[in-house]
Order: C-alpha cells, then sequence, then structure tokens
C-alpha cells in the first residue's frame, strides 16, 4: 500500500511540472489580455509533432529539439493574435472565445489531413531511474527539470527584462501602460506568443513520455484550465504549483479508487474551488 | 419497294436488338462488388491496414486466375469499395449504409475491431446482405440473433485462456494474476472470460482493471500490481498494448508471464526491443501454421485455397514485409465468400448464406466453421488459437516463437526475466 502510493505519488508529481509548462502558457494569456486560449490543445499537439519531426526526421535530439519548437510556438502564437485575436480583443469575452476556438479546429482539421490520427512516438528512451523502492522513466525526471528550467526561464524574462517588464504593465494596467509609452499591441502580441510557446514546449516534453495524436493536446487543455482555477488564473507561478497539484492527485486517487475515478475527483474539485475561491488557491483575494 | 426495303430494315434492327437481349451476358462482365470499411486513420490503423493487405491480395489472386466459375458458366469476378472509418464506431454505420446503398456492395467485410463490426453488423443484417467479419472475435455479436454475420476468428472467449494453462506449465508456483485491460467490447469480452477461466483454475485476481480507449498513460494501473504476482495479462489493442508493454518494462514490474492482446504478434511490436522480450501474445495464426491439404486429409476435411508457404511469398512479394494473423484474417474472409460463391453457385444471398452455415474446411489460416445454431448464428467454432512469444535470436534480436499449444510449439517457453 504505502510502495504503492509513493510510486504513485513521484510519477504524479514529475508528471505535474509538465503538466504546470502547459497551464502556465494559458494562464500567461488569460492574466495579461484577458483570453481564454481554446487553440492551446492544438498547439501543445503542434509542439509534440514539431518534436517527433525533428527527431524522427532530422535525427535532432529531442531535448535539444524543444529550442526550435519554442521558437515555432512563439511564431504560431504570434500569427494566431494577429490573424483572429487582435480585432476581437476588446470586444466580449465570448467573441475571442469563438475566435480561438475556430483556430482550434483549423489547426486540428489541418493536423489531421497531414498527419492523420494514428498514434505517433519518439522511439527515444533515457532508461529507468531506480531510487530505493522506486522505479520510474527518467524521461520523466528529465522533463521535470526542463519544466523548472522553463519556469525559471520565464519567471526571469517576467521580471529582469524591458519586454517582460512591460507585459506586468498592461497586464497590471492596459491604458497606464500605454500613456507610458509601451505599445501594448505589440506586447499583447508577445505575450500571446509566450502563452503558445509554453504550450509547444509541454507538447514536446509529453511526446517524450507518451505516444500522440493530433488530438492529444486536448486533455492537457483541460487539465490546464483545472490547474489555472487552482492556481489563480493569470497567476504563472500559481499555475506551477497547481499543476504539482494535480500532478498529485492523479497520483494520490488511484491508490484508492479505480483510475476512471481521476477525472471525477479533478473536475470536482475545479468546480469546489470555483464555488469556494473562485480567483484559486493562489490567487489574489 | 422503298418502302419494303424500310420495313426489312427495321424488323432486322429489332431482331438483332431482341436476339442482343436474350443472349447472355458476357461473363467478364460479372463483378461483385465487396464492400468494407477500413481504419486507414486512427488508433486501429496498424491491423487495420495489415487486414486490408490480406484481402486485396487474396482479390488479386482471384480475378487472375480467372475469378469464380458458376454453374450456369458465368464467370464472377471481384471489385471492392471501401472508405476510411478513422477507427471510430460512428462512422461506420453511416458508410456501411452507403456502401449498401449508394455503391451496391453485393457482399460485406466488417472493418476491424469488434466494436466496429458490431456496429456494421446491424447494418448487414438490416439490409439482407452477408458479412464475413474478420479483425473481430467478440462473441456476443453472434448472440444477437444475426443471421448472414460469420466470424473469421477464434472467439474472444477462446482468446487468453490458452495463456493460463501455459502460465500453469511455466511457473507452477504462481499463484495469482494482474489484468489490466482496454474497456471496449472485445477486449472485456476475453478478460471476462480469462478472469472466469483463472478463478477456475484456481489462480486468485486480485488486480481486474480496465483502461480507457484512449489511454497513454499506464503508470496509476503498473503501480497497482501488487508483489510478488504470477502473470500479467490483458492490454487490448495495438497502439495501446505496445505502450502498456513498454511502460511495464521502464517500471520494471517483475512476473513470471506478461501475456497481452494482438499487438505482440504484430511484426511491429519488435521495435520496442529489450521490452518486447519474454512478452506472450494470442495468434490467430503465425506463419509457421502447419494447415495443410495433408493435415486435412488426416482431419477427415477438405482443403481449399492457398497453401500457408505460398500466402506468405505472395504477401511478402507484394507488401515487402512478414504477413501478421490481421494480415492473414483479411486473405481468409475473401477466400470465404470466394468459396461459398462457388459452392453456391450463385451470388444469391440465400443460397450463399446457406453454404456458409454448413461450411466445414481447412485453409491455410486453419479450420473453418460455424456455429449455425439460432443461439449464436455465425459464432466460429473451428478455428484454434495459437501463443507466441517474442524471445532473444542468436543476433540478439527479437525472434517471434510459437510457444503454445506444444504440439504446434517452434520453441519452449522462457519466463520473463528478473528486472
Amino acid at each position: 500500500m504505502w510502495s504503492q502510493l509513493a510510486a504513485s505519488l513521484t510519477d504524479g508529481l514529475l508528471l505535474g511540472f509538465v503538466y504546470g509548462v502547459a497551464a502556465m502558457g494559458l494562464t500567461l494569456i488569460w492574466g495579461v489580455m484577458s483570453v481564454i486560449n481554446l487553440a492551446h490543445g492544438p498547439v501543445i499537439a503542434l509542439g509534440m509533432f514539431g518534436t517527433y519531426l525533428l527527431f524522427t526526421h532530422l535525427g535532432v535530439n529531442p531535448y535539444l529539439a524543444m529550442v526550435p519548437v519554442a521558437g515555432a510556438g512563439l511564431l504560431v502564437g504570434l500569427v494566431i493574435y494577429v490573424i483572429a485575436v487582435h480585432r476581437v480583443i476588446n470586444a466580449p469575452h465570448l467573441s475571442s472565445l469563438l475566435a480561438t476556438f475556430a483556430v482550434n479546429m483549423i489547426i486540428i482539421g489541418i493536423g489531421t489531413a497531414v498527419f492523420s490520427t494514428s498514434p505517433q512516438n519518439i522511439d527515444y528512451s533515457l532508461g529507468s531511474v531506480e531510487v530505493g523502492i522506486l522505479t520510474f522513466p527518467a524521461s520523466r525526471l528529465v522533463g521535470a527539470f526542463a519544466a523548472i528550467l522553463v519556469t525559471a526561464c520565464l519567471y526571469l524574462f517576467l521580471y529582469f527584462t524591458r519586454p517582460g517588464k512591460a507585459i506586468r504593465a498592461v497586464a497590471n494596467n492596459r491604458m497606464a501602460a500605454e500613456l507610458m509609452g509601451i505599445p501594448s499591441s505589440w506586447v499583447l502580441a508577445l505575450s500571446f506568443g509566450l502563452g503558445t510557446m509554453m504550450a509547444a514546449v509541454a507538447g514536446g516534453l509529453i511526446a517524450t513520455f507518451f505516444p500522440f495524436t493530433i488530438l492529444s493536446g486536448g486533455p492537457y487543455e483541460l487539465k490546464s484550465f483545472v490547474i489555472c482555477v487552482l492556481g489563480g488564473l493569470g497567476n504563472p507561478l500559481g499555475a506551477l504549483v497547481g499543476g504539482l497539484l494535480l500532478g498529485g492527485l492523479e497520483g494520490l486517487v488511484p491508490t484508492f479508487m479505480p483510475v476512471s475515478w481521476v477525472p471525477v475527483v479533478e473536475f470536482g474539485l475545479f468546480v469546489l474551488v470555483l464555488l469556494v475561491r473562485p480567483s484559486g488557491l493562489f490567487g489574489a483575494k | 419497294m422503298k418502302r419494303f426495303g424500310a420495313g426489312l430494315a427495321i424488323v432486322l434492327s429489332l431482331s438483332l436488338i431482341l436476339a442482343s437481349l436474350s443472349l447472355p451476358a458476357n461473363a467478364a462482365d460479372k463483378t461483385v462488388t465487396i464492400g468494407y470499411t477500413a481504419s486507414k486513420t486512427g488508433k486501429l490503423n496498424v491491423e487495420a491496414t495489415r487486414q486490408i493487405n490480406g484481402l486485396h491480395l487474396w482479390m488479386e489472386q482471384v480475378n487472375k486466375a480467372g475469378g469464380v466459375k458458376l454453374a450456369d458458366g458465368t464467370v464472377v469476378k471481384f471489385a471492392d469499395k471501401f472508405y476510411d472509418d478513422e477507427s471510430k464506431k460512428e462512422r461506420v454505420q453511416e458508410l456501411y449504409t452507403k456502401l449498401i446503398s449508394a455503391d451496391k456492395a453485393d457482399f460485406l467485410i466488417s472493418p476491424y475491431s469488434s466494436g466496429l463490426a458490431d456496429a456494421s453488423a446491424v447494418i448487414a443484417q438490416q439490409y439482407n446482405k452477408i458479412m464475413i467479419t474478420t479483425g473481430a472475435a467478440s462473441d456476443s455479436t453472434y448472440k444477437k440473433g444475426f443471421t448472414l454475420i460469420y466470424q473469421t476468428y477464434t472467439p474472444a472467449s477462446r482468446y487468453l485462456t490458452g495463456a493460463v494453462d501455459l502460465l500453469g506449465k511455466l511457473a507452477p508456483q504462481a499463484k495469482n494474476l494482474a489484468i489490466i485491460h482496454e474497456k471496449d467490447k472485445f477486449s472485456t469480452d476475453v478478460v471476462t472470460a480469462l478472469k472466469k477461466y483463472a478463478e477456475n483454475k484456481g489462480y486468485q485476481v486480485p488486480l481486474f482493471e480496465g483502461y480507457d480507449t484512449a489511454t497513454t498513460d499506464f503508470a496509476p494501473f503498473i503501480n497497482k500490481i501488487p508483489q510478488p504476482v504470477g502473470a500479467i495479462m490483458g492490454g487490448g489493442h495495438f497502439a495501446d498494448t505496445t505502450t502498456f508493454a513498454k511502460q511495464l518494462y521502464e517500471k520494471k514490474v517483475n512476473a513470471s508471464m506478461t501475456a497481452l492482446l494482438v499487438a505482440p504478434p504484430e511484426p511491429k511490436f519488435a521495435e520496442l526491443g529489450e521490452a518486447c522480450i519474454s512478452v506472450i501474445g494470442s495468434s490467430q495464426w503465425e506463419p509457421q501454421a502447419t494447415y495443410s491439404a495433408d493435415s486435412a486429409k488426416k482431419a477427415g476435411m477438405e482443403y481449399f485455397g492457398i497453401s500457408v508457404a505460398d500466402f506468405i511469398k505472395s504477401y511478402q512479394a507484394k507488401f515487402n514485409e512478414i504477413p501478421s494473423y490481421h494480415s492473414a484474417g483479411g486473405y481468409v474472409s475473401g477466400l470465404i465468400l470466394q468459396k461459398a460463391i462457388q459452392e453456391a453457385g450463385s451470388t444469391d444471398t440465400a443460397k450463399v448464406k446457406a453454404v456458409l452455415d454448413k461450411m466445414n474446411l481447412m485453409t491455410f489460416y486453419g479450420v473453418i466453421k460455424f456455429d449455425d445454431s439460432p443461439k449464436a448464428h455465425g459464432l466460429q467454432v473451428g478455428h484454434d488459437m495459437v501463443y507466441i512469444q517474442w524471445q532473444k535470436g542468436k543476433d540478439g534480436k527479437p525472434v517471434k516463437q510459437v510457444v503454445w499449444p506444444e504440439a504446434a510449439s517452434t520453441a519452449s517457453a522462457m519466463v520473463r526475466p528478473a528486472r
């Protein structure tokens, strides 16, 4: 029982770091421009395919492939922002919701036509790590380290660079930031790009754990919503903590009940947090 | 005179038209359309592709050999019409209705997998079309009162039970087994029968849990496997079972035996490398099969169609890979139809059905005999499974060996090495 609990919790927490990165992208976009990005899942899937294509066709190490995948994720985000989001940024939330949903359908449609829905797999193994009674794939450990690294980079960018400070200023008060000479349109586009970049990197990391299809981003998008609510919408560091909480929960629940109950508990918690503390466990009161 | 000439011309023309109508149709023009859906995309893509390859090979060979000659001298040739069902049940019924109504399919072959085949069987029965199911082992389809659906595969209820017998011989000290399975129709049918069989044999089943079809993370299930455990059994289809086997290896779970569904007999399973070693799988057919005209004679039954060696040779020549049981299943589904049409001397549904009901013959794939009772009409009762295991060859690479039943084995089964 205890060994199962320890193994299950370890697996869940290691996965939780990567969930956190995926959720960080979603929460960043919400925090800066109050847009719920429904194209988040397909961008996660594009990150998976980007890593896969670089590995299988160019022989790039999947972890090194994260760098070009991140760059491509940023670019994709900028394009989505310019084409679909910019014009509806000041419209009611439903407009941006529908605009990003349309982008979601377009990416899935093109992805299905190009890649089909057959599962793909990155055949790259780092072996297993044994620590006492625990045995887990080394890829999950590397994934967790990569997630911490990405979070640290995002933190440093937001707090110690001029564009990062501009993003925080626009998130805080867009009008005041514009009065201070910050070009808010550029900052919003950059924020959207950073959000999709995080999604693409998370997708790339997940692709080193599990097989995937163009539809695989969907479940991670849903998890990202739960994490954002747990960690507080608009709070990137809260997203990482939320990811760990969700991962831990996914490890904990199967120890005591069938695995099929995990989503019931997860989304039950989602509703509960929305009711009791709508700003999230780590959000402002 | 002019009028007479014109009248004669009209009479002659009419006579010619009438004569041409009364002549028998050109033999080469009699084409039977076989309709089916194929999972060209989606999670069933690997198995379905092999199945369709097998069917295409049969069609090419039978047409090249001149088709099937009926009693009235008509020569029947075969053509196919198919659509991609995307491995989705909801697409199947719509597409089979289209195949029958719009494409005028004369006979049907099922899509791959029990779930999809079950959905298509309803349509076939509704439109009075004979359907040969292949890649579909679930028993329950044949217990719904259908009268035109015929199963090629050994039913799910007998799919993994042999692995329990093998466990008794391989690891007599084993007392329990963990069953982790896909929660679809086929896998659930298999493991329900497996659990009952194992418990009747005195084994305990401390873990019996299903996973959703789209599952990619098996760690929560693997962490639940109690230690010590005699065997780990279950799985589902190729994509999920391959991932499950890989993660079992990564988590270094110890058990005397791992026996999984569908994926292990596929040659592509060897791409797992070290993770596939010692994994056992039940197979409907293997290239080492010994079915032949001689063995049919000994069993007192007719042998029909291509030999095992010729099937392997022609399949390899066309597709540049060793055929799996999915390929053999696709080929034999066509072969069954061919034999039934040939025997019936007609393409009429009632006449072909009468032959299928009484069919009892051996092919390169094994014995084909259908239950003709109203209780389980069309259920396969003649065919038997073999069990394969991936072992290390002399060059260290994975080699597939038949390990059960002993009479058909090419090597002794090995205990799963301690990780």
